[in-house]
């Protein structure tokens, strides 16, 4: 079996039987990326030198012992990510000369777990996007089908892992930018707790939902992953002190007597009937495995779209304004004052999509607009939260489908911002409640992998991956590779 | 105000920005300490570098908290972080983290004294946290503005008031006032030079006896007690003059401009920012238990109202005189310390501090503390002269040389010879001598011109170089004129 086809927990008992070493490994992916990565645009950049250096130092480690299960493992990072020393560019021409002076969090945890940094990853333009269409840098490709995206923001890593450059990469999810294309892509996709991990050092888009997380080619990773980098930072205010609980080992529990409740709202007329086949057949294997399926409505979850969408513009009209020529980042040419300086600057660094949040954003700010729409919408997601927190009552965990549909074609929806709004329909709920979620591969149609959601209440992370896992164990679509990528 | 204003009253109502003395900023760790080199104090936070988040000061909450018991308002136990939005090129982040809706303090009160010795109340809207700005430079950079940022993320407390005060003098009163208080509860520094206590007014008039509020202009850049009643004087007149000539005023923004005592305008009310303030989603609310707030009522001192009372109940002084000891904490520690080291005499020690000590300090523009006549050697100063060592006048020679020379009292008086006469044989010669040498004016006394007696005591005392205990030559020189 080819190294690149492997999970983390497979590469990772193979480094520790000294059966490859981390540089081979390493080497491995590089000539992975060298040779596939150009149609799918899914690194922005490589850091193949200092990745052999950390590969190095890996090897020394696991040869004194002590190393732990990451020890050695090449992953990527988007580059929303801010990496010491390495360009982090947001995915925006704005960012296309910022080198990060420090490392998020989320960098330097994985770092001190002794994992490989490969690179760093396209996504669309400050994570706003669904198809990874709104980066600088081109659109990413979808490994099952390379005329069609691979979902976003988190489009670079989706790709990546899905064509099996890299065992798995970090993302950011603020409204299903990780589940999304993970879905698209035939990735498993974990959105944690908010506040469960910390934001310092991710660039902000909408801080209120930011949240990092991961995607990978199996649950047992994810929960391998999350163990290490969640958990309470001193310099994310909004973190939570409470313990990280031993995910891995929580794995295996039986799912007799779950409670599963089937989100009526997600089943209704937008859902694509094949996908919505997949995602009942999943249904049926954990029922199968003892759970008990329920159906629950959330009456006000169809509301999402709209309030997510007054929300996150908001935020985000606040969180780029730092962006504005004068410490970082891009500067146009010859300012003739102050004022040409913030316009040309910001008119040339930003992209179309992201000049169309901040300005929606700024409207729902603006005095006399406040109250209608932030206002009102802050009300909403008040009355979505208490949905979940009522529906948790009664189930352990809900589930339903990540996406509407598989992925469609690249250019399909750019011209249509609403169409391409309401594909995160399914998603964006658990962001404005804060709840984790989890996308795992469920089918299937037409040769494009589609995507199994499982939400659970706040820090209920253990479950879900316990459900997932327990699903992957009955099932293979997690192992299925694209063709071409095998 | 000019002549001719008379049926005008102003109103005004003072928005005060103090510089919280924390160590460290508001929401990072960097130090706050003024005159550092350009952006030496500035890190990633203070920057607002992309993925930096805030982390708020406690301690920032604590001094907050403080002044609000001091001045008797409700502190909120949950206030909550908003974003003031703006561009400007001191502002990081594109928007200033302060508080809007919920501030941390809300309603309270100071009371000041007018010129006529009545105590007025001022009301206190609000005192809200925020960070501030850093400083645009432009000398010495042509063509280019320079960015300090050392100063970003010094956590502010913004004082504001009710429009309740009626003239420009009260104004200055109430803020002496507050300018008193933060220093009194060591969270500001106080210094308006640096920058660290700053004052914007807002101003408006109305004819006296009207009830309605006129339009008010927004004065900033008042930076000192001097400016500011000037400025307020200037806009006012300026006002009355437009509406006194059919005119009617603007809801602006000026800016004071001391060198040529005049305000102008910054911007319009239509030329204003909209802020579009909302909650910070990177802060969690701050949230105040009793036992914080316990805390910090047992950090504050004797407030200076409290102290000038106790002064005036306990010590027998003035309310004049307490209130003058009472402006400053240093300055009523200081009395304090000498009525204390001395076992009494509250009001000799009264004199010399806000007499001589004061007069000195003020002269050489020197702190309480600063010079060289310290507690000990005041004290020393005014045994000698209760002892009858020293007479009073002499007392003011002796702490001339202390105060110069940096000597204590005892050695001046030794070195200058300065001790007085109490030998009843010596002062007796002199009068003898002063007697014999003039004879005329003798006879004329003893005729009946009393006022000459004052000409014998000048004579002896001449004759005693001044030395003479003053009591005893007086008692000697009747019995012997007689």
């Amino acid at each position: 079996m080819s190294l690149h086809t492997l999970t983390i927990a497979e590469l990772s008992r193979k480094l520790r039987a000294r059966e490859v070493s981390s540089v081979e490994l390493t080497r491995a992916c590089l000539k992975r990326i060298e040779e596939h990565n150009k149609p799918l645009n899914a690194f922005l950049t490589v850091t193949a030198e200092s990745a052999l250096a950390e590969a190095g130092s890996a090897d020394r480690q696991l040869a004194a012992g002590g190393a732990g299960p990451l020890t050695g493992i090449p992953i990527a990072h988007k580059d929303i990510f801010c990496t010491d020393g390495v360009r982090t560019s947001c995915g925006s021409r704005m960012l296309d000369n910022f080198v990060a002076p420090y490392d998020a969090t989320v960098v330097a945890r994985l770092k001190a777990a002794g994992t490989v940094m490969l690179g760093k990853l396209n996504m669309d333009e400050f994570a706003m996007g669904s198809s990874n269409e709104t980066s600088y840098y081109g659109p990413v490709a979808n490994p099952w089908d390379r005329s069609r995206v691979p979902g976003g923001s988190s489009g670079g890593s989706a790709a990546a892992v899905s064509a099996r450059l890299i065992p798995a990469a970090t993302g950011t999810d603020t409204g299903g930018s990780i589940r999304q294309p993970a879905a698209l892509t035939g990735l498993t996709g974990f959105k944690p707790t908010y506040g469960r991990v910390s934001r310092y050092g991710m660039i902000a888009f909408a801080s209120s939902l930011d949240q990092a997380g991961v995607l990978t080619r199996s649950v047992e990773d994810a929960a391998i992953l999350l163990e290490a980098f969640a958990g309470f930072d001193p310099a994310d205010s909004t973190s939570v002190n409470e313990p990280v609980p031993p995910y891995t080992t929580l794995l295996e529990q039986p799912l007799k007597g779950v409670k599963i409740g089937l989100l009526k709202e997600f089943f209704d007329k937008g859902l694509e009937e094949a996908t919505g086949s997949c995602v009942r057949a999943a249904l049926e294997v954990c029922r199968k495995l003892g759970a008990e399926l329920k159906e629950v409505s959330l009456p006000n979850l169809p509301l999402s779209v709209p309030t997510y969408y007054v929300v996150a513009p908001a935020e985000c009209s606040s969180n780029l304004s730092r962006f504005d020529g004068v410490r970082f980042g891009h500067r146009c040419q010859d300012p003739k004052d102050l004022m040409d300086l913030y316009k040309r600057s910001r008119g040339e660094g930003f992209g179309a999509e992201v000049k169309r949040r901040i300005m929606t954003g700024t409207y729902v700010l603006s005095a006399g607009y406040y109250d209608a729409y932030y206002l009102k919408a802050q009300k909403v997601r008040a009355l979505i939260n208490e949905d979940f927190r009522r529906a948790f009552r009664e189930v352990d965990v809900l589930m339903g489908p990540t996406a509407p549909t598989p992925a469609f074609a690249i250019g399909a929806k750019v011209d249509d911002p609403i169409t391409m709004y309401l594909n995160d329909i399914y998603t964006i709920g658990a962001n404005l409640a804060g709840l984790p979620a989890m996308s795992v591969p469920c089918g299937l149609v037409g040769g494009l992998p589609v995507g199994l959601q499982i939400i659970g209440p706040h820090f209920a992370e253990a479950k879900i991956l316990n459900v997932g896992h327990r699903y992957q164990r009955e099932t293979d679509w997690h192992r299925r590779i694209p063709r071409g990528y095998e | 105000m000019k002549e001719g204003h008379k049926d005008w009253e102003l109103v005004i109502g003072l928005e005060i920005h103090a510089q919280l003395a924390t160590r460290s900023k508001i929401f990072s760790g960097s130090p706050t300490a003024f005159g550092a080199a350009p952006n030496t104090q500035a890190n990633l936070v203070d920057l607002g570098y992309p993925g930096v988040l805030p982390v708020f000061n406690r301690e920032a909450a604590h001094m907050a908290v403080k002044f609000g018991l001091a001045v008797g308002a409700q502190v909120g136990r949950r206030s909550i972080f908003a974003r003031k939005n703006y561009f400007y090129p001191d502002l990081p982040k594109g928007y200033q983290i302060s508080q809007y809706e919920k501030p941390i303090v809300a309603q309270g009160a100071l009371d000041i004294e007018l010129e006529d010795g009545s105590r007025k109340r001022i009301r206190i809207t609000r005192a809200h946290l925020e960070e501030d700005a850093g400083k645009s430079l432009h000398e010495g950079l042509p063509g280019v503005s320079g960015i300090d940022l050392n100063r970003a993320g010094t956590p502010l407390l913004e004082i504001v008031s009710e429009p309740d005060m009626r003239s420009a003098k009260e104004a200055v009163a109430y803020l002496k006032k507050v300018h008193t208080l933060v220093r009194y509860l060591e969270i500001c520094d106080g210094n308006m030079q640096e920058g660290s206590f700053r004052c914007d007014a807002n101003v408006s008039v109305r004819k006296v006896g009207a009830e309605k509020f006129g339009t008010r202009a927004e004065l900033k850049n008042l930076n000192s007690f001097r400016f500011i009643e000037k400025a307020i004087n200037h806009e006012a007149a300026r006002q009355i003059d437009i509406l006194e000539s059919g005119g009617s005023i603007k809801q602006e923004t000026r800016l004071y401009d001391a060198d040529r005592n005049e305000t102008r305008s910054l911007r319009s009310k239509e030329e204003a920012n909209d802020y579009r303030y909302f909650p910070d989603p990177d802060l969690l609310p701050v949230v105040l238990d009793e036992a914080f707030i316990e805390t910090a009522r047992k950090s504050l001192p004797e407030l200076p109202d409290e102290k000038a009372a106790r002064f005036t109940r306990e010590h027998g002084l003035s309310e004049y005189d307490a209130a003058v000891l009472t402006a400053s904490r240093e300055l009523a520690a200081y009395y304090e310390a000498v009525v204390t080291a001395f076992g009494g005499e509250p009001k000799l020690a009264a004199n010399w501090v806000m007499g001589e000590l004061s007069g000195a300090l003020n002269r050489d523009g020197l702190e309480i503390g600063a010079g060289k006549v310290d507690v000990a050697r005041l004290t020393g100063l005014l045994r000698r002269i209760v002892d009858n060592t020293i007479s009073g006048k002499i007392a003011k020679e002796v702490f001339e040389a202390m105060w110069n020379e940096g000597k204590d009292a005892d050695t001046v008086i030794a070195e200058k010879g300065l001790k007085q006469i109490t030998d009843t044989g010596a002062i007796e010669k002199a009068i003898d001598e002063v007697m014999a040498a003039n004879p005329g004016q003798l006879a004329d006394y003893r005729s009946g011109k009393d006022k000459l007696f004052g000409f014998f005591v000048g004579q002896a005392m001449k004759a005693t170089q001044g030395k003479a205990n003053p009591a005893q030559l007086n008692a000697l020189l009747r019995k012997k004129l007689k």
